[in-house]
């Protein structure tokens, strides 16, 4: 990821393949964009008229001492004027509604093909990157395309307009003044390099400095502990020492290059005096035009400026639109084959008149696997029987990859070799949803949506009614969780469900997985300590949910274990040991280890426990 | 001893310490360029009406002796002008090049000094005040806000003070060449001043609304992305779509909005600009063609009028943006007044190797809802207390004030290290004198070796590697891609429960403290490695006055004395024969877990039956 990034930012020239792509997106705006392109060439043709007017001015009213037909003047002068506001008015509106909407639509390009992409790819890539992809980098190119292009269309045509009118008033000093424009672009070509360079290194610096925010706020009971904040006052200060340097160098090649571009225009105007002066003395030139020839000396240099800015930029957003490209033609690394999707629908329109009923029988045959993102094969020839409604429950610390096997069985990953049947056939002749829609899965750290208690226990069944939300609630004991709350099924849980604890998350997750009354069921274990009595409730809710069903059990809890038909003990990405709970302590080795560390804790807590009930 | 709150003027006033030089010669240099600037139009005036003949070069006398003053007067006044021109630009691009580096400098600084201060601040700031306060919401206040007001002293209130000089200079300028013209331009700049601060504080409100907008929408996107499993697993793909289309649509809608608002105002501002050039043109050329100003002055006067116009409607958007400034102040200057951990006066720096003595000590985070009730106890200098209790028995709590993370309220008790209660002990004596090793260990994103060291920077790699040994870690950061040069955290590895646990402990030996206390430091370290770390620790220690929490009866028996702690009242306390003579919670315990019916399914369960 980063390997390509930085390949990205390297590139210094505009490629037109990039932004080839772009076109599809904006073909339903091209009338909108055509428009928007017209009303800025209106504009710029205005502004280069405007010296004209003062020209005309000198040249018919003062020099000739008349004011006749001055009053024709100023109405012809408003005229234009009102033009130009009006063609900022619709120029403003057109390119607005171009951004937005262009951007909903990359937007919702993004998040369609998110919905369809595997896990391994999710596997690889952080929420906050994806997050960006669809966010930030579609912000980006919509302004670009709706704001900045149509702006460097806009300089373009001042520039060369501006020229060819000095050209028309006088071809000589037209051409004096043409002689500073390359050297202004050779600065600023010079300039934005390296200012751009220096913003690199600003931003880094910045979230460095962010990074040392958040170490320093959540060390801090340690720092505390150790006694060691002076020191790492030291280190912050050190940092924010080098983006001072870094920002006052950044700020120096600023203070270098902008006033040198408005010395330039004053050299331009010095020039265009001291000749165009002469010109005026000898009668080769109106005065007016004199003037209008300082305006245009002054103003020209500005737009070029602006498109030197505005192509720094489009080679910048092209390492976004790459970004997303890049997302929008990834493969799922598993689809469904064109066979399926015939018979079983897609993930947006499923066939569900076709789908067959699941019983939960469940087999892994001589099944090796590998993650897509490489490494050593974790499972070699992998072979086992899960029956319907059969308890496996898989054990092991924390990172030792016991979600492997839940998620070749989930199919949210595909084995590299071998085969794995669902109801005896291949689940590969299935379509994915026609699995997932049968998959009950309450995760460790619960994912609830922001909104109300009601909503999130639903979501597991769209259509269910008030009643059967709250039934299923009941069934696993989730109602004393709305009970507790304000408005009871009505409250809102927060964003990510942070207003409840770990526990009572589990609980509504456990709810949300009963109204879906899936046939398999997955369940990871909370690690995080839940209070006794929300703990007491998620085992009976456990003991209910896995009454006939499939279920696999990344299991914590003793009890869980125990109860398992068949155990899977993990140790660094593979199944080391397997067996029932009998079986496996009597081989000893990991499992014993494992095993005693968990009965230590809990023994201690059961006895330290009674005792208060006693009590 | 309360503390003097900072007021936004006083936040601004501490942070230029330092920095108020490189502001005052920006303001000055700034001056300098707008004055310069001003000469320009000043110059084209004499140079056009030189042209015209009518007006002598008041520069004629100083020039006569010159090669210049023999030229033919036309084209030598040319010369002159254009040579003044070039003149004044260089001058002005000197002072725009020290105005902008000035600035810089006096920004940079003032930025890094409130940086280092809010960083240094909130180290400070009690163990209770983090406890209570979101982490993104704090380095939101130091990072976002710091910026809106950097932006503010080193922008805005510039940019302000810019354009009221510019403002006035010209106007004074205009008005000594024509008082009417001059009024007719003055009249328009009130009317477009005001329209764009208006304009600024209505769109404000908008901006805002879109914002949030913003807000749900990515936040509709990132509870997707993260619930991609709940959605994949109940195949709800339609039904997030949908969600994720109405807010998309909303987001669009509103910008819009935002977007024909902002095409009025840019519309109707144009126009009212236009409308002032139009007059003063006008206005202007009936003054030029009566004879009352000069061509000269003519276009002089456009000239200036052009460059005041533009300062002025954006003076507008900056005014109306400075009142979000005091915003941020204030969310900065939140901070800022919380009161930082402080000493005593006069607190004291006991010898720590002594009897640590807890007497009636009553204590909750909220004083409604006790923790602790009444506890009182001695652990004698030199001796090692075991601790076992539930979650929620106040052990960690117990920790929390010995190390004064929380401060005893006045009639909370009393906590005294060798008869010193440790309230009036320095607290960094205190607390360096006090090896702490916490339940849920946190390492800082540097080396290994740099956390180990962390409060001996200057250890050398074999002090480090024989803390590392003694905590039964060194093998596993051995086989590191970079051994102890390994970075820790999101940047380099990482490290399993097991090995931050072990890492915690070879950092906290190398404190080389009297005290030492491990909260269930061991818990995800298999009971062999746990055996092994506490006979090393022993052979290390054995001066020391050591506290032990944990589950795991194995690694408490040989503590000197144990105590079982159950709602915040010490349940049993005593030796190990002694509490299993007594036969309560702790017997208990023992049982199960050395004699118990898993137990001894554990123990059978060994090499022996390997076989089958």
């Amino acid at each position: 990821m980063k390997q390509t990034e930085r390949q990205a930012r390297a590139k210094r020239s505009i490629d037109g393949s990039v932004w080839k792509s772009l076109l599809p997106f904006l073909r339903p705006y091209k009338k909108i964009l055509a428009a928007v392109v017209g009303l800025n060439l209106l504009v710029a043709a205005i502004d280069i008229s405007y010296p004209l007017f003062q020209r005309y001015a000198i040249d018919h009213f003062i020099q000739t001492g008349t004011l006749q037909g001055l009053g024709v003047f100023a109405l012809c002068y408003l005229a234009v004027c009102t033009l130009q506001a009006l063609s900022v008015v619709f120029f403003t509106r057109g390119s607005m509604v171009a951004e937005m909407q262009l951007g909903k639509d990359l937007k919702r390009a993004c998040f369609v093909q998110l919905q369809k992409l595997s896990f391994s790819y999710y596997n690889q890539k952080p929420v906050g990157y994806l997050l960006a992809r669809v966010m930030s980098d579609t912000n980006r190119i919509a302004g670009l395309v709706a704001w900045s292009l149509v702006d460097i269309l806009w300089a373009l045509t001042y520039v060369l307009g501006t020229f060819c009118a000095m050209l028309a008033l006088n071809a000589r000093l037209a051409l004096l003044i043409a002689l500073i424009v390359p050297a202004i672009s050779l600065l600023t070509v010079y300039f934005q390099k390296r200012i751009l360079r220096q913003n690199r290194k600003m931003r880094q610096l910045n979230s460095t400095i962010m990074g040392a925010y958040n170490e320093g706020i959540t060390g801090a009971k340690t720092s505390k502990t150790l006694v060691i904040e002076q020191q790492n006052e030291q280190q912050f200060s050190h940092l924010t020492g080098q983006m001072q340097r870094a920002s006052v160098k950044a700020a120096r090649l600023g203070a270098v290059y902008i006033p040198t571009v408005v010395f330039l225009g004053s050299l331009a105007t010095a020039i265009v005096l001291a000749s165009g002066g002469n010109m005026v003395a000898e009668g080769a030139l109106l005065l007016g035009t004199l003037s209008a020839f300082i305006s245009y000396a002054v103003s020209i240099f500005e737009p070029i400026q602006q498109i030197a800015r505005i192509l720094s930029d489009v080679i910048s957003v092209q390492a976004n639109i790459e970004r997303v490209n890049s997302l929008l033609s990834q493969q799922p690394a598993i689809t469904d084959s064109p066979a399926v999707t015939a018979r079983y629908g897609d993930v947006f329109s499923p066939l569900k008149q076709n789908w067959e009923p699941l019983v939960g029988d469940i087999e892994f045959r001589d099944v090796s696997f590998k993650y897509p993102d490489g490494g050593d094969y974790v499972l070699r020839h992998f072979d086992l029987h899960i029956p319907a409604g059969t308890t496996v429950a898989i054990v092991g610390e924390t990172g030792a990859g016991k979600s492997t096997l839940v998620n070749l069985a989930c199919h949210f990953f595909e084995p590299t070799e071998g085969q794995i049947l669902i109801d005896g056939r291949d689940y590969r002749e299935r379509s994915q949803l026609w699995l997932h829609q049968n998959i009950g899965y309450v995760l460790q750290s619960p994912h609830l949506f922001s909104g109300t208690v009601m909503e999130n226990i639903r979501y597991g069944r769209l259509d269910a009614t008030d009643r059967e939300v709250i039934a299923a609630a009941e069934s696993v004991h989730a109602d004393a969780v709305a009970a507790r709350l304000k408005d009871g099924y009505q409250s809102d849980v927060g964003e990510g469900g942070d207003l409840l604890s770990t526990g009572e998350k589990q609980l509504i997750s456990f709810a949300r997985a009963v109204l879906s009354d899936p046939r398999i069921f997955v369940l990871d274990e909370a690690t995080s300590s839940i209070d006794t009595r929300t703990e007491q409730l998620i085992q009976n809710a456990t003991e209910k949910l896995l009454q006939g069903r499939t279920s696999f059990l990344i299991a914590h809890r003793l009890s869980t274990i125990r109860k398992a038909d068949v155990i899977l003990v993990v140790k660094d990405g593979r199944v080391v040991q397997r067996g029932t709970h009998q079986q496996l302590l009597q081989k000893g080795g990991y499992y014993r280890d494992l095993y005693t560390r968990q009965f230590e804790e809990e023994s201690a807590l059961q006895v330290l426990r009674q005792g208060r009930v006693e009590k | 001893m309360p503390r003097e709150q900072i007021t936004r003027a006083g936040l601004i006033g501490r942070f230029l310490r330092g920095s108020a030089h490189h502001f005052v010669s920006a303001i000055v240099f700034s001056l300098a360029g707008t004055a310069l600037g001003a000469l320009l139009p000043q110059i084209v005036k004499m140079a056009v009406d030189s042209i015209l003949g009518g007006q002598p070069s008041f520069l004629d006398p100083l020039l006569a002796g010159s090669i210049l003053g023999q030229a033919p007067g036309t084209r030598r006044d040319l010369l002159l002008a254009a040579g003044l021109i070039l003149l004044i630009s260089a001058l002005a691009w000197l002072s725009q090049y020290l105005y902008r580096v000035s600035i810089a400098r006096g920004s940079e600084r003032f930025t890094k000094s409130m940086r280092d201060t809010l960083y240094s601040h909130i180290q400070k700031l009690p163990y209770a005040w983090h406890m209570t306060h979101q982490t993104g919401e704090i380095i939101q206040r130091c990072t976002s806000d710091v910026e809106v007001v950097r932006s503010f002293v080193s922008s805005q209130l510039l940019e302000v003070f810019r354009t009221s000089s510019l403002l006035g200079i010209s106007l004074w300028v205009m008005f000594s060449m024509n008082i009417s013209i001059s009024l007719i331009a003055t009249a328009f700049l009130p009317l477009i001043l005001l329209y764009s601060a208006i304009f600024y504080r209505q769109i404000a409100r908008r901006f805002l609304a879109a914002d949030e907008a913003e807000g749900e929408l990515s936040s509709v996107v990132q509870e997707n992305l993260t619930g991609v499993r709940v959605v994949r697993a109940f195949g709800r793909e339609q039904f997030e779509l949908d969600r994720f289309d109405e807010k998309n649509t909303g987001f669009a809608k509103l910008w819009i909005k935002l977007g024909y608002l902002q095409s009025y105002y840019w519309g109707i501002g144009d126009m009212i600009t236009s409308l002032q050039i139009i007059a003063v043109i006008v206005a202007g050329t009936v003054q030029a063609t009566s004879g009352a100003i000069t061509l000269g002055e003519f276009l002089a006067f456009c000239s200036y009028n052009l460059t005041l116009i533009w300062p002025v409607r954006s003076l507008g958007r900056i005014l109306s943006e400075m009142s979000k400034a005091g915003v941020s102040m204030d969310r900065v200057r939140y901070i800022l007044n919380c009161t930082p951990e402080s000493d005593r006066p006069g607190a004291q720096r006991p010898p720590m190797d002594r009897d640590i003595s807890f007497s009636h000590v009553t204590f909750g985070y909220d004083r409604q809802k006790p923790l602790l009730h009444d506890i009182s106890f001695t652990i004698p200098a030199g001796t090692t207390l075991g601790i076992l209790g539930d979650t929620g028995s106040g052990k960690s709590t117990l920790i929390h004030l010995l190390d004064r993370l929380y401060d005893l309220p006045p009639d909370g008790g009393h906590i005294t290290i060798g008869g010193a209660d440790i309230a009036d002990i320095e607290l960094a004596w205190l607390r360096r004198n006090i090896g702490m090793v916490l339940q849920e260990p946190f390492l800082f994103s540097r080396t290994v070796h740099q956390n180990i060291a962390a409060t001996h920077p200057d250890a050398s790699p074999e002090e480090v590697r024989r803390a590392a040994s003694t905590a039964c870690v060194h093998s596993a950061i051995d086989r590191f891609p970079d051994g102890y040069d390994t970075l820790v955290g999101e940047r380099g590895v990482t490290l399993s429960g097991g090995q931050k646990q072990r890492v915690a402990i070879a950092r906290m030996l190398m404190q080389n403290a009297p005290i030492m206390v491990l909260d269930d430091s061991l818990s995800a370290v298999d009971a062999e490695t746990d055996a092994k770390i506490r006979a090393a620790l022993d052979a290390h220690m054995h001066q020391s006055t050591v506290i032990l929490i944990s589950h795991r009866v194995t690694t408490l028996l040989h503590a000197d004395c144990i105590m079982v702690l159950d709602g915040g009242r010490i349940a049993e306390m005593g030796t190990h024969q002694l509490l299993l003579q007594k036969g309560g919670i702790y017997r208990s315990i023992y049982d199960l877990q050395l004699r118990g019916e898993d137990a001894a399914s554990l123990k059978e369960g060994g090499v022996g039956r390997e076989a089958d």
